[in-house]
């Protein structure tokens, strides 16, 4: 064992608590994630949208802001995100199973559509990108307050040839607002794969065009992602401005529970995607750097899967909506 | 008390609100140091300063998006859209952003953000700057839709929209803007949203109408009572979403007879629901149907034929005489 990888996340200010902390989130967020298809194909839920591949970027991402203050608006993978602001398993079981204490929106929206005033999670939509001049109008609301607020929002690739994108960034970039503005590019936009999609080689050039740095960063190494994030988060609390940060993910899923992947990925591609989980390569970091044994990781995942079983059962008999709840929240009540 | 025309009406609405409450904001293309394209934002930049009265790129959705954000946050933004066609760009910010976020949080969110725009036929603007989209909001749960008709409404109009919590479209006919003067008092005051206003007394005919159009029908109503001795009560709805009913109801209860009068075309809006509704809701007390005048079902036409297109006082008044003999 070289000093250099025992000292990565030192060196990086991570103590072993965080890193052990961290690698259980990664694999809280997959379990979690894991179960859902489970219920989906036992025909319990409608449907799954997976974080699976993307855990890496997402803990590294999240642990890189002040979850303290920060707002995160997230995208319907940021599973792992909106766990580490203060969501539970719970919750997330709670939406996926559309009951009446879904903390997001009482059951209303599909699941993975993250929410909750009291974590800072902004409420986002399903069309893509919507999320993203949000992000710049919290922003500048922290700008306009004084508040050390740093604006987090997450999407894929393919939304970042939306409007929207431009739109958000540029008014960003102009303002020099404290966003970061954070790909989590797995390649794929559904079926339809990034060359196809983007004639610039990577997101993160986009940036020069808005007037602010873009990083590319391998999305399955946590620890890199968090070196990145956290400059970026820097910079935006500096007052230095936005930052876009794009993380090569791998989708170790289909699209969605509704999707069937092989009509547009080779099986061998997927084989090679699964070597770079980054749950797995977190795990051998820790083992390697003795940070943890391989009996001390299961006792985690034994740990994990306590909690979502405990989760699971309790989403599956809470109660569903009330139907008069149909007919509130469409104006100011009262 | 002071005269002013309605675009002054309006910037004076926006004056009194970012001076009484510090979390408003105005924003749009050109809002600022040019005070905007019709000047309703003039000199409120000058007054208020970069940080609560300013330029965006020109970027329809953008504005809607950041209003949201902004909104989320406890702000009350006041965002201009700098013709109402342009709103198609930001359709999903407004429609499916700002207008369902309450209902999709469950109500932990919500999205008071004014969205007011110029609009209107009649000033030789062609499409996409003229045309009449509120049917559109109409139909979306979880905005109101306002359009006043003169400069006293205007202002307390604003006003009361600028302070409601929920998101409002607030249109304002080109038309309107500097064709006349009326007694507008000075300081705050408020005309309640979703509150129509009996505009002319009549116990024939009952007029039901808003925005630019209202002119027309007041016209018409002279015409009828010169040339038949009818006396038509007009109804200005003020706010189109949420409808007035009961007061169209009432008038319609008293006159048996009812026309409504709208810019915009035929199909599916505005006046297809208030139609709608008279009839579900007094159909035993009418002595005719329900006719709608409108615009026909096209797009916006080129200017010269605008006049034209749009419906005339000869048109409202063909239309009284038909549920009159009928």
């Amino acid at each position: 064992m070289s000093v250099e990888m025992r000292n990565r996340h030192e060196a990086l200010g991570l103590s072993r608590e965080d890193v052990l902390a961290m690698y259980r989130l990664m694999l809280l967020a997959r379990r979690a994630d894991e179960r859902m298809w489970v219920l989906n194909r036992a025909g319990k839920i409608p449907f799954v949208i997976s974080c699976q591949g993307h855990e890496g970027a997402q803990v590294g991402a999240a642990y890189a802001l002040d979850r303290s203050k920060d707002y995160v608006l997230p995208y319907y993978r940021d599973t792992a995100v909106a766990l580490a602001f203060g969501q539970t398993v719970r919750d997330l079981l709670l939406a996926a199973f559309a009951k009446a204490e879904d903390p997001n929106s009482g059951g209303r929206q599909m699941p993975n559509h993250f929410g909750s005033r009291r974590h800072r999670i902004v409420s986002g939509s399903s069309p893509v990108s919507t999320q993203i001049p949000h992000a710049v109008g919290i922003a500048l609301a922290a700008r306009m307050r004084g508040d050390d607020v740093v604006a987090y929002v997450s999407f894929g690739e393919g939304s970042s040839n939306q409007g929207d994108f431009h739109e958000g960034l540029n008014f960003a970039g102009v303002h020099r607002l404290p966003v970061v503005f954070f790909c989590q590019n797995n390649g794929y936009a559904i079926s339809v794969p990034a060359g196809k999609q983007l004639a610039a080689a990577r997101v993160a050039d986009r940036a020069s065009g808005y007037g602010m740095p873009g990083i590319a960063v391998d999305g399955g190494d946590v620890l890199e992602v968090y070196r990145a994030m956290k400059a970026a988060t820097d910079r935006a609390r500096r007052g230095e401005g936005p930052t876009l940060v794009e993380a090569r993910t791998v989708r170790l899923t289909p699209h969605s529970s509704d999707d069937d992947d092989r009509a547009y990925r080779s099986r061998e591609e997927m084989e090679e995607a699964r070597k770079n989980d980054p749950i797995l390569r977190f795990g051998q970091y820790l083992t390697e750097t003795g940070v943890a044994g391989e009996a001390e990781l299961r006792a985690i995942d034994h740990e994990v899967q306590m909690e979502v079983d405990e989760a699971t059962a309790y989403a599956e008999r809470a109660k569903g909506p009330d139907p008069d709840e149909l007919l509130r929240y469409v104006y100011r009540e009262g | 008390m002071a005269q002013m025309t309605m675009i002054q009406a309006i910037t004076d609405a926006m004056r009194i609100e970012l001076e009484r409450d510090p979390n408003v904001l105005v924003f749009g293309e050109d809002v600022g140091v040019n005070g905007g394209v019709f000047r309703a934002t003039a000199g409120l930049q000058e007054q208020f300063g970069e940080q609560r009265v300013f330029d965006t790129p020109l970027a329809e959705s953008g504005i809607g998006g950041l209003a949201v954000g902004l909104a989320i946050q406890g702000f009350r933004p006041v965002a201009e859209i700098q013709f109402f066609g342009f709103v198609f760009e930001a359709f999903d910010a407004i429609a499916s952003q700002a207008a369902r976020l309450r209902y999709r949080s469950g109500g932990r969110y919500h999205a008071p953000i004014v969205f007011r725009s110029p609009f209107g036929g009649g000033v030789k603007t062609p499409e996409l700057h003229a045309d009449s989209l509120e049917g559109l909001f109409a139909q979306t749960p979880g905005v109101k839709v306002v359009i006043p008709s003169n400069p006293y409404d205007a202002k307390g109009l604003l006003i009361s929209a600028i302070r409601d919590n929920d998101p409002v479209i607030f249109l304002e006919h080109m038309k309107l803007y500097r064709s006349f003067r009326q007694e507008v008092p000075e300081g705050e005051y408020t005309v309640p949203l979703g509150k129509a206003a009996v505009v002319r007394q009549g116990a024939d005919v009952t007029v039901v109408t808003y925005g630019a159009m209202v002119h027309t029908a007041l016209k018409a109503a002279e015409k009828a009572a010169e040339s038949r001795g009818v006396q038509v009560e007009v109804i200005d709805l003020r706010t189109v979403s949420p409808l007035d009913i009961e007061t169209i109801v009432e008038s319609v209860k008293k006159t048996n007879r009812a026309v409504v009068v709208q810019e915009a075309q035929r199909k599916a809006g505005v006046a297809a629901e208030v139609a709608a509704q008279i009839n579900e809701r007094a159909i035993l007390h009418l002595e005719a149907p329900v006719l709608r005048v409108t615009s026909p079902d096209t797009v916006y036409p080129f200017a010269a034929i605008e006049d034209q297109w749009l419906p005339g006082v000869g048109r409202v008044v063909k239309a009284i005489e038909e549920v009159l003999d009928f």
